[in-house]
């Protein structure tokens, strides 16, 4: 299969500065009168999600949108701390399109479509306005503007935020909108809901099946086109940073119908999170990226030091490692640099905490430079959060912190219209692949997430309906239509056989056996035996799954060990897609480090002859190897060089 | 340590409901409170027992979803603080914990500990937004905003809508909710147009709910995760008597009932 | 005009509203009440003459009591329907509920209440109907006096005058509350100001039985 991006023209005479004006030009348009014809599905509330379905309302299309969460203001978007970048320039500090662009593509290893990125610094602008117009009560300074800081990967100050809460506020700016749509009846809104299975009629995405989760009850809904935000998949790891529910079944089902999966081995590893503390714990706490700002990352210099109170530790015996290594870029060199550095040290033994499994983080330097009262404005709700955790004062005591599953660069494949490789299944926010390359840099997600809501995909889907149409390809499709119900069968079978397994061991147990897998063979660190032992660890631990799978109760009730049992047991299948990518890459990028292939100084080491692909998995059967596509990636604005934060 | 709880079973929203006593013997002072109650249900599934049903999501005291009645309190002893954000190192060995869902006429209970809060999806449907399109947004930094004016909005925007503050009511109002959005809105300049109109719809809404009425007992705000203060709904009160004054429209004649 | 006042009626924050404006009322009249009571340190003279001069002027004693009767009858009506509407709210009550802020007087208002309109009924037919016991249109000060002098009667008025103390803590904060008088620079003065109207009028109110009891007022 060719993999073709779609992207519009980009030469000497077609500059990527006018790509997206001249592609929104020449899509085709639906007529105002005509679109309240078309229903559209969107899976996800998030800010992908929530946007994308209120400004599709907005045009007059027919939305179904579904959540699995009890209202769409919870969407794990609301998550994001730190903040959202956009190249507005306000500080003047030499900030532009380009450079965020650049930035991004560069920050994420130079793996990403330069068309996509390029579209999405410029749509960060928007995204402000957009934000500002809703009511978004971002960050301002005394004279009444808008007020940016400072984040990993960048030297100039470009992203706003709304104290350590930007996603949330994001969010709900994008649930006030939709809120509004469901009023005026053009979102039908359904939560508690659960997508099962995409329904694909004629090669066309047509719409889902669904697991309402307070009844059981299994229901097809029938659509023009379906649209996924359904979020990324860093719980097949079992402790991230990702919300309790948040689950990769939605695109995982997908791509069993046929979507490629594309770059699954590409995870964020976020550095700054809450060091684990015990066998109980459900979920790790990120703090937020925008702490490095102030904070200042060390480890003592030497291992015996480790046990140590920090503060009885003196100056000279602190290794400010990331300042040491990285003078230019200091604390604030991107995600993937920070975590591996953090691994390194704790590899050294010099790790510190009762596991030797965190670094510090350390305030005092700001706290005498700034005064505890500007700390507290900027961190106040992080600091009391790590205290609650932590029951450890960071105002007193340096932080610890460790790196964390965080953010899946990898998801979905699509093309520049964010449609995947099945005509009518769009996919945006984490759930696709597309922007961040092999990593992404802090304050990116929201913006893309926006981006693609708000300002993409209006265009492309209103392009996609009206060639379909033009082609008779959209045709009425009835409830009983034998492909509904076949999908409809096949997901009840999916679910009577996680009922009837009757065994001993519960969800949780192979989750967090999939878990540890995962972190050990697939983790910060890959090696070509540790994922092949992943690969043999994976389809075993699957097949115990389907022999000893314990779940009570009813399938027809709200039932929650069924739901998990049911995102296990994707996550299951879709953690051997993801060594066997991993395995597949012999080159490091990102936040895919293999330690095969690192420079002397343990840098990640690019293979830019071999690997300049997006690496785009076709589901093939469900014992059979998947099949390896590749869209091969071209720089023609962006200089390939060995990344450095030096 | 050990704790023992008594916690509030029903299979759904009709089954009368009881509470069930159980003694988790060994539990971590460093867990959270729902890493103890998830304990708690694996304990069940190996007896072949459905586990206790709880809305949890982010565990990071942000999305709002969980929410439970400990001992009396919303989300627990700890002020400013969600159930999911509760260690159990605020408990004592040999505790006894009661555990209950939300209780409020427009809350029904769902299973266990889980209720349905649709009831402010709709409040904010009513009217908690600001009406623009996608694509009509004029520059960001064209509308200057006092920094105390947005920061005051801010505080009112943190509500994670959680219901902590319907439950805490002795009244079952929803009135710091409602307020807090209310607020939030109405502080900005982008939200002035829609002022009047917003407050009596939203209004109008939290009373068709079934919420009961605001009698000032400042539970709400004491058990608000967020910090919400009474402030806010002095200031509805203040927007929605002067709606009231300038036209009698803004109250729909006959509210959404769902 | 009527239309709209139904609907803002209708909402429990019309309701608080109304609770509110009669109370300050109430308060008014409360105030006023105890001032002209206290001239009974002053002597016989003056509070028998104070009580005639009022009775002199029927116009404005009747507009005032038709004011006065009207706000009882508001802030009675919105508390009922408050209560039946809070009582609503809540089918299933807590097994177990802790106070987080609210007080014994935000609690008891409406127990208050109640007690404060028996008390309205008892102290009309005793001050100013004169069916309990010997009483003399003319001679006001002998009515308190000799009513005060049986203990169980004063004993009722003491009573009430703490019940209504406990009402007017939570009412005067309230009251702005409700009305939209809230300010981080000024909350402090909403508790100052209903603990001290609360102390003034039981203070005030209280003197009287308290010193007919020990026999200062003969």
């Amino acid at each position: 299969m060719e993999l073709k991006s779609n992207a519009p023209l980009i030469d000497a005479q077609h500059p990527i500065a006018t790509a997206w004006e001249r592609h929104r030009f020449n899509m085709k348009l639906v007529n105002p009168a005509n679109k309240r014809k078309y229903s559209v599905i969107v899976v996800g509330t998030g800010l992908a999600g929530a946007s994308a379905a209120a400004t599709l309302a907005e045009l007059g299309y027919n939305i179904k949108a579904f959540c699995f969460q009890d209202s769409p203001r919870r969407a794990h978007s609301i998550a994001a701390q730190g903040g959202i970048n956009a190249a507005k320039d306000y500080p003047g500090d030499g900030d532009s399109v380009f450079r965020l662009f650049y930035d991004t593509v560069k920050g994420g290893d130079y793996r990403s479509r330069e068309a996509n990125v390029y579209r999405l610094a410029q749509l960060s602008l928007n995204i402000i306005d957009q934000a500002v117009g809703q009511g978004v009560p971002l960050a301002r300074e005394y004279g009444g503007l808008l007020s940016n800081r400072s984040f990993g990967g960048a030297q100039v100050s470009r992203t706003f935020y709304a104290r350590g809460q930007t996603g949330q506020q994001l969010l709900l700016g994008a649930y006030q909108a939709l809120a509004r749509q469901i009023e005026a009846n053009k979102v039908e809104m359904h939560v508690r809901t659960e997508m099962m299975d995409l329904i694909v009629i004629d090669g066309r995405a047509r719409g889902i099946v669904s697991r309402n989760l307070v009844t059981g009850a299994l229901e097809a809904h029938i659509a023009d086109a379906v649209v996924l935000a359904s979020g990324g998949y860093g719980n097949v790891y079992f402790l991230s940073t990702n919300a309790m529910a948040s689950n990769g079944s939605a695109a995982w089902r997908a791509y069993r119908r046929g979507a490629l999966f594309a770059n699954p081995c590409y995870t964020q590893i976020h550095p700054t999170c809450i060091p684990v503390h015990g066998e109980h714990q459900s979920k790790l706490t990120l703090m937020s990226e925008s702490l490095r700002n102030d904070g200042r990352v060390w480890v003592p210099k030497k291992a015996e030091d480790c046990g140590k109170n920090p503060n009885t530790i003196p100056e000279e015996d602190r290794d400010y490692y990331l300042e040491r290594k990285y003078p230019s870029f200091g604390n604030l060199v991107p995600r993937d640099v920070a975590s591996r550095n953090a691994k390194m040290v704790c590899d050294e033994g010099r790790g510190v905490g009762a596991t030797k499994l965190g670094v510090y983080l350390d305030f005092s330097d700001a706290i005498n430079r700034l005064g505890k009262h500007v700390v507290e404005e900027r961190y106040g709700n992080l600091f009391e959060m790590y205290e609650r955790i932590t029951d450890e004062d960071p105002y007193k005591t340096p932080m610890r912190i460790f790196p964390a599953v965080h953010y899946t660069m990898g998801g979905l494949w699509v093309d520049y219209n964010l449609q995947s490789n099945i005509p009518g299944l769009f996919v945006l926010g984490e759930a696709n692949f597309s922007d961040h390359g092999a990593n992404r840099l802090g304050a990116s997600a929201l913006m893309q997430g926006l981006a693609d809501g708000y300002f993409v995909i209006p265009y492309t889907l209103g392009h996609y309906l009206a060639t379909a149409t033009v082609d008779k390809a959209l045709p009425k499709i009835a409830e009983d239509h034998e492909a509904v119900v076949a999908t409809l069968d096949e997901v009840k079978a999916r679910v009577d056989q996680l009922m009837s397994i009757g065994g001993s061991r519960t969800p949780d147990s192979f989750h967090k056996e999939l878990g540890k897998i995962m972190w050990e063979h697939v983790g910060m660190g890959r090696t070509e035996a540790g994922l092949k032992t992943a690969l043999e660890l994976i389809p075993k631990l699957r097949a115990e799954f389907y022999k000893d799978l314990k779940v009570v109760g009813a399938a027809e009730s709200l039932n929650i060990t069924l739901e998990k049992a049911a995102r296990v047991a994707d996550f299951l299948e879709l953690a051997e897609l993801m060594a066997r990518d991993a395995l597949n890459r012999a080159e490091s990028c990102g936040g895919h480090f293999r330690e095969e292939s690192q420079t002397e100084e343990g840098e990640a080491k690019r293979d830019d002859e071999q690997f300049s692909y997006v690496a785009a998995w076709a589901f093939k059967g469900a014992d059979e190897a998947p099949e390896l596509h590749k869209e091969a990636l071209t720089f023609d604005h962006v200089k390939l060089t060995q990344r450095s934060y030096k | 340590m050990k704790i023992t709880l008594h916690v509030w079973r029903q299979s759904d929203a009709k089954d009368k409901g009881h509470f069930e006593k159980y003694v988790h013997p060994n539990v971590s002072p460093d867990s959270s409170f729902l890493e103890m109650l998830d304990e708690v249900n694996e304990d069940l599934l190996s007896q072949n027992k459905e586990p206790i049903a709880f809305d949890n999501d982010c565990r990071e005291g942000i999305c709002g979803a969980c929410g439970m009645v400990i001992n009396g309190a919303p989300h627990g002893p700890q002020r400013l603080t969600t159930t999911c954000q509760l260690h159990m190192r605020k408990f004592k060995d040999g505790d006894e914990v009661w555990i209950e869902p939300w209780r409020a006429k427009a809350f029904p209970v769902i299973r266990d500990l889980i209720v349905d809060r649709g009831a402010m999806d709709r409040i904010i449907e009513a009217g908690g937004y600001i009406s623009i399109n996608t694509q009509n947004a004029q520059d960001a930094n064209a509308l200057p905003i006092p920094k105390p004016v947005a920061d005051k909005a801010m505080d009112a925007a943190t509500c994670i809508g959680c219901g902590a503050c319907v439950a805490a009511c002795p009244n079952a109002a929803a009135m710091l909710f409602t307020s807090a959005k209310v607020s939030h809105l109405g502080l900005l300049p982008q939200g002035q147009p829609e002022r009047a109109r917003r407050v009596g719809n939203m209004v109008a809404q939290m009373e068709a709910e079934g919420f009961g009425g605001c009698t000032n007992h400042g539970d709400c705000a004491e058990a608000c995760p967020k910090g919400i203060g009474l402030e806010f709904i002095a200031r509805m009160n203040r927007d929605f008597f002067g709606a009231m004054l300038k036209s009698p429209d803004h109250i729909p004649a006959r509210w959404k009932r769902r | 005009m009527s239309k709209r006042n139904l609907a803002f009626y209708d909402t429990t924050i019309g309701k608080k509203a109304v609770m509110a404006v009669s109370g300050l009322i109430l308060i008014g009249f409360i105030i006023g009440h105890m001032l002209g009571n206290l001239q009974i340190f002053m002597g016989a003279d003056k509070l028998n003459a104070y009580a005639h001069l009022l009775h002199s002027m029927q116009g404005p004693l009747w507009g005032a009591r038709l004011v006065i009767i009207a706000a009882l009858i508001a802030h009675f009506w919105s508390a009922i329907s408050l209560t039946l509407r809070n009582r609503a709210a809540r089918p299933v009550q807590y097994q177990r509920k802790a106070d987080l802020a609210t007080t014994y007087a935000a609690k008891t208002m409406i127990f208050g209440g109640i007690i404060l309109a028996l008390f309205i009924v008892f102290h009309l037919a005793h001050l100013t109907l004169g069916e309990i016991g010997e009483f003399d249109p003319a001679n006001v000060y002998a009515n308190v006096v000799a009513g005060f002098q049986v203990q169980w009667i004063a004993g009722f008025y003491i009573l009430a005058q703490a019940a209504l103390a406990l009402h007017l803590y939570h009412g005067a904060w309230s009251f702005l509350q409700t009305l939209g008088a809230n300010h981080a620079k000024y909350n402090h003065l909403r508790k100052a100001f209903s603990i001290a109207l609360a102390l003034a009028v039981a203070v005030g109110n209280i003197s009287i039985p308290v010193a007919v009891l020990s026999g200062f007022l003969k």
